[in-house]
């Protein structure tokens, strides 16, 4: 009976350190397994919380995986849901937006009736509408990064975002990025043709990469500002979105392919009444047959396009490239290239599934193996974020930590090129950054983030996992103030 | 920073090599060449400054017919222009300019810019910055590829006066910043001795992240040491003080002193005039003459061998709008500047303001590309080869047109 209890005891000491992720030498599984654990969890997700690792001790870590991969399964958290209920114009009609902005806009420009102290003021109105509204925009974006429990969601909005990347400054796509980072969000995980259909329609894009002015030279109403044909979208729709700047097109594609989208564009007064914003302008239209990709094109106004697309979705350099740049966020900055040609294989199988070949990614045994643990240097947003939810800070001043991120060189929704912000470790890792992340752990460690919250050392370690020799002799040798802030900014902390 | 170089910094240090761990570690030193004096100082107007107006033709009538309101006077005139040559004047709130132009030490280069013909603030400041007009997937920027290709010397080689790095230094050369204004010297956390102390002892070792904390931590120490208490209380007590004047003056203390500054980059933004022209350049035009003069009376024993160029991403219409404004155009005004300027010149091919002669109609034309005034000063000021030069400005082949450096 005795030894019994004992027996009970061991189990429960054990259990409780596993969960604690110190490892327990009586379960060798679990000294296997723990790490993995960790592994996955900081790689499917935005930094790891003690609620995850309760989920995966009580489901399993494939279970979590499985429910990662199916966000629509997982019941949003309802306090994030509040607060982001409360985000006006994040929830606003992005058209209702647009129409009023431009009407401010003509009144400006065009009006003379009016002072120009009133112009000022409406310039100074719109401007900080503007403001205003990416406040929000950023809001939401850390709102649901630290707090959505569909992390995976969340990280995959984080590479896709990059990977079509818009820019809130050009013109107005300002108006429009809610609404097109939603509808990333949507099909974070779903097929990369409909991703693809998603951003060659949306106005965020089409402003941003100037579609919404392509016009065939030859059209009656080629003049002004659409004056003519503009490449700028056709060429990165293959360079950055589908086939890569190695994927085999040529000069004569990237204009074929800027005929083929020519009238693609925003209408932003609303007139068509169209509920998307976008609106295919036939006058506009080169209505010659093309060739594309070695295959011809015949004219069929705006269904040239949406073949276009289908050829570029299924292209396989398109399932290479996607698949090199998943390999590359969630593995290696130089990714194996036997992972990249097993993705390659499951996305052109599958159709482009992106659950499918995420799957085939967490399962891989590339993506498993122990070399990869650990190794990926964190960029600016997701060290900081990473910071908030291991350290486990509540309602966290979203403005500085924006702030934090911009002066890291990340300011959301500001990559100012189409080809987004980086995530390997030459991108961030350099003296004057490096100082900086000292900078902010301390401070965050002092509650710059929230005063009324304060680190405790003892969650905070147990939330990094195990941390060095060198790390826990460093904090032991130096008075304990310094013990949170040392922790935020260590080796381990930066690293995922 | 590029693996490569990554793998050399770390192969250098692993190999036991008795180089103290910090100063010529980061990457591995250049080719050997003796320590170059040469100094660049590039400042860039963001919002698009009006240069019609910065350099007015004065002796052009269409420029007066085109604006009514917002022209500049003749020279003789009250508020008038302040004649150079006799064709052009300067603005009059650029007087603190004009002993520079006197001496021989200030040009200018009229109707320049970028190739693109993009009326986008962001494309067009992106074209200047990363060096390849046209070419949006260049990750870098060109001052930072400079800085590749320079012996290196202290981490505070090439500074940034900025809360961020912007574009133009961006790339894989570490670079210091200065924060602008009346933060520049303001405590960060490991400014203190115990938090150093303690980060310092967790990252004493050979790896990246180590490294990459020491350097820092160096550069910071020597522009604090370099800016000291003095700076911080001789100009910062007035509170009209301008953020850039101040800016100006570290830049030059820095750049003159021990910590070996040979690239600057500085801004100013404001100048996107659609709306009351006059108010705005009332707003920062002095500061923009003051700093400038700032600048060169700090820089001192090593002014003779500083060019500062000043440079915006584009001009602005020739005719004036309805709103006291100017819209987004195409050519536009640079500013060179330095001991080795030929100076007291206007600089580029003006083709005058007639209709015919501008570009799409409405704006100056680009006669002179921003890369060549650059290049030629890369080639001549800081003797860069041509096949390194191939690797800072890609595809740009120097024409020879003009020649302002003496």
């Amino acid at each position: 009976m005795k030894q019994k209890l004992q027996h009970w005891v061991l189990i429960l000491i054990c259990g409780s350190m596993l969960w604690l992720g110190l490892g327990c030498q009586q379960q060798a599984s679990g000294e296997v397994e723990q790490p993995r654990i960790r592994h996955v969890l900081e790689r499917l997700s935005f930094g790891v919380t003690p609620e995850q690792m309760q989920q995966v001790e009580a489901t399993g870590i494939e279970a979590y995986i499985q429910s990662q991969l199916s966000p629509e399964s997982i019941q949003e958290s309802p306090k994030l849901e509040n607060s982001l209920a409360q985000l006006d114009l994040i929830q606003a009609d992005p058209i209702e937006l647009s129409k009023k902005y431009y009407l401010g806009q003509r009144r400006i420009n065009k009006n003379l009736e009016i002072s120009n102290e009133t112009k000022n003021k409406l310039q100074k109105q719109n401007q900080k509408q503007n403001q205003k509204i990416r406040q929000q925009a950023v809001d939401s974006r850390l709102l649901r990064a630290i707090n959505s429990p569909r992390q995976l969601q969340e990280v995959m909005v984080d590479f896709w975002f990059n990977h079509f990347n818009v820019f809130a400054l050009k013109k107005s796509t300002i108006l429009w990025l809610a609404d097109y980072e939603q509808k990333i969000r949507t099909h974070a995980l779903g097929n990369f043709r409909d991703l693809l259909a998603v951003t060659a329609h949306h106005p965020a894009m089409l402003i941003y990469l100037d579609n919404e002015l392509n016009t065939d030279p030859n059209s009656s109403v080629a003049k002004g500002q659409f004056k003519g044909l503009n490449e700028n979208y056709a060429r990165e729709l293959m360079e950055l979105h589908t086939l890569g700047v190695d994927g085999g097109y040529t000069q004569a594609d990237v204009v074929a392919l800027a005929r083929i989208l020519t009238g693609w564009s925003v209408d932003h007064f609303d007139k068509q009444e169209n509920e998307n914003g976008f609106f295919f302008y036939e006058n506009r239209h080169d209505s010659g047959d093309k060739i594309f990709l070695g295959q011809k094109i015949p004219r069929s106004g705006i269904e040239e396009g949406e073949q276009a697309l289908d050829i570029l979705a299924a292209h396989p350099a398109t399932a290479r490239f996607i698949s090199y740049k998943l390999a590359q966020y969630f593995v290696a900055d130089e990714p194996p290239s036997s992972l990249v040609d097993l993705l390659a294989k499951k996305f052109l199988e599958s159709d482009g599934n992106i659950k499918v070949v995420l799957d085939t990614l967490i399962h891989s045994p590339e993506f498993n193996s122990s070399e990869y643990y650990a190794k990926k240097f964190k960029t600016p947003y997701q060290y900081i974020v990473s910071l908030v939810r291991t350290g486990g800070i509540e309602n966290p001043n979203f403005k500085r930590m924006q702030g934090m991120i911009a002066q890291l060189g990340m300011p959301t929704y500001l990559c100012a090129t189409p080809n987004g912000y980086k995530n390997t470790q030459d991108a961030w890792l350099n003296p004057d950054g490096m100082l900086r992340r000292i900078g902010f752990a301390t401070a965050i460690a002092n509650g710059s983030l929230n005063k009324e919250y304060s680190l405790d050392a003892d969650k905070l370690r147990h939330n990094l996992g195990d941390l060095s020799p060198k790390t826990q002799q460093v904090i032991a040798k130096n008075p304990p103030g310094l013990s949170n802030a040392l922790m935020l900014g260590s080796p381990e902390a930066m690293y995922r | 920073m590029k693996r490569r170089k990554f793998l050399t910094a770390a192969s250098l240090a692993t190999a036991g090599m008795l180089i103290p761990v910090g100063l010529n570690s980061w990457v591995a030193k250049g080719i050997a060449q003796p320590t170059n004096r040469k100094r660049l100082v590039v400042i860039f107007l963001r919002g698009a400054i009006d240069g019609l107006n910065v350099v007015i033709p004065h002796q052009e009538a269409d420029y007066y017919k085109a604006r009514p309101t917002l022209a500049i006077p003749y020279p003789q005139e009250k508020n008038g222009a302040i004649d150079l040559d006799g064709f052009f004047g300067l603005h009059p709130d650029l007087q603190d300019l004009m002993p520079l132009w006197k001496k021989g030490n200030l040009a200018f280069i009229h109707a320049s810019g970028s190739s693109a013909d993009t009326r986008s603030h962001f494309d067009a400041q992106d074209y200047m910055e990363s060096g390849t007009p046209g070419v949006k997937s260049t990750s870098d920027g060109w001052m930072n590829r400079l800085l590749g290709q320079l012996p290196k010397e202290r981490p505070t080689q090439a500074l940034n006066v900025g809360t961020s790095t912007p574009r133009i230094l961006k790339g894989m050369m570490p670079i210091a910043n200065l924060n602008p204004g009346k933060n520049s010297t303001v405590a960060i956390p490991t400014d203190h001795a115990h938090i150093n102390k303690a980060f310092s002892s967790l990252y004493d070792g050979d790896d990246l992240l180590s490294k990459a904390y020491q350097e820092g931590h160096q550069a910071r120490e020597i522009i604090l040491k370099e800016l000291g208490q003095e700076m911080m209380y001789a100009s910062r007590g007035a509170s009209i003080a301008s953020s850039f004047v101040d800016d100006a003056a570290e830049v030059a203390k820095l750049m003159e002193g021990d910590a070996k500054t040979q690239l600057a980059f500085m801004e100013i933004g404001g100048w996107d005039s659609h709306i009351n022209q006059q108010l705005i350049f009332k707003k920062y035009l002095p500061d923009l003459g003051r700093g400038l003069a700032t600048l060169v009376k700090g820089l001192d024993s090593i002014y003779p061998d500083t060019t500062i160029v000043v440079m915006s991403e584009f001009g602005r219409t020739v005719k004036e709008n309805g709103n006291n404004g100017t819209d987004h155009g195409h050519g536009n005004v640079m500013f060179l500047l330095g001991g080795s300027i030929r100076g007291g010149k206007v600089y580029g091919e003006w083709q005058g303001l007639g209709e015919s002669a501008l570009y799409e109609g409405r704006d100056l034309p680009v006669t002179t590309d921003f890369r060549e005034a650059i290049a030629l000063i890369l080639q001549q000021h800081l003797s860069i080869s041509d096949d390194r030069l191939a690797k800072i400005f890609p595809g740009y082949q120097l024409t020879g047109n003009i020649n302002f450096m003496a």
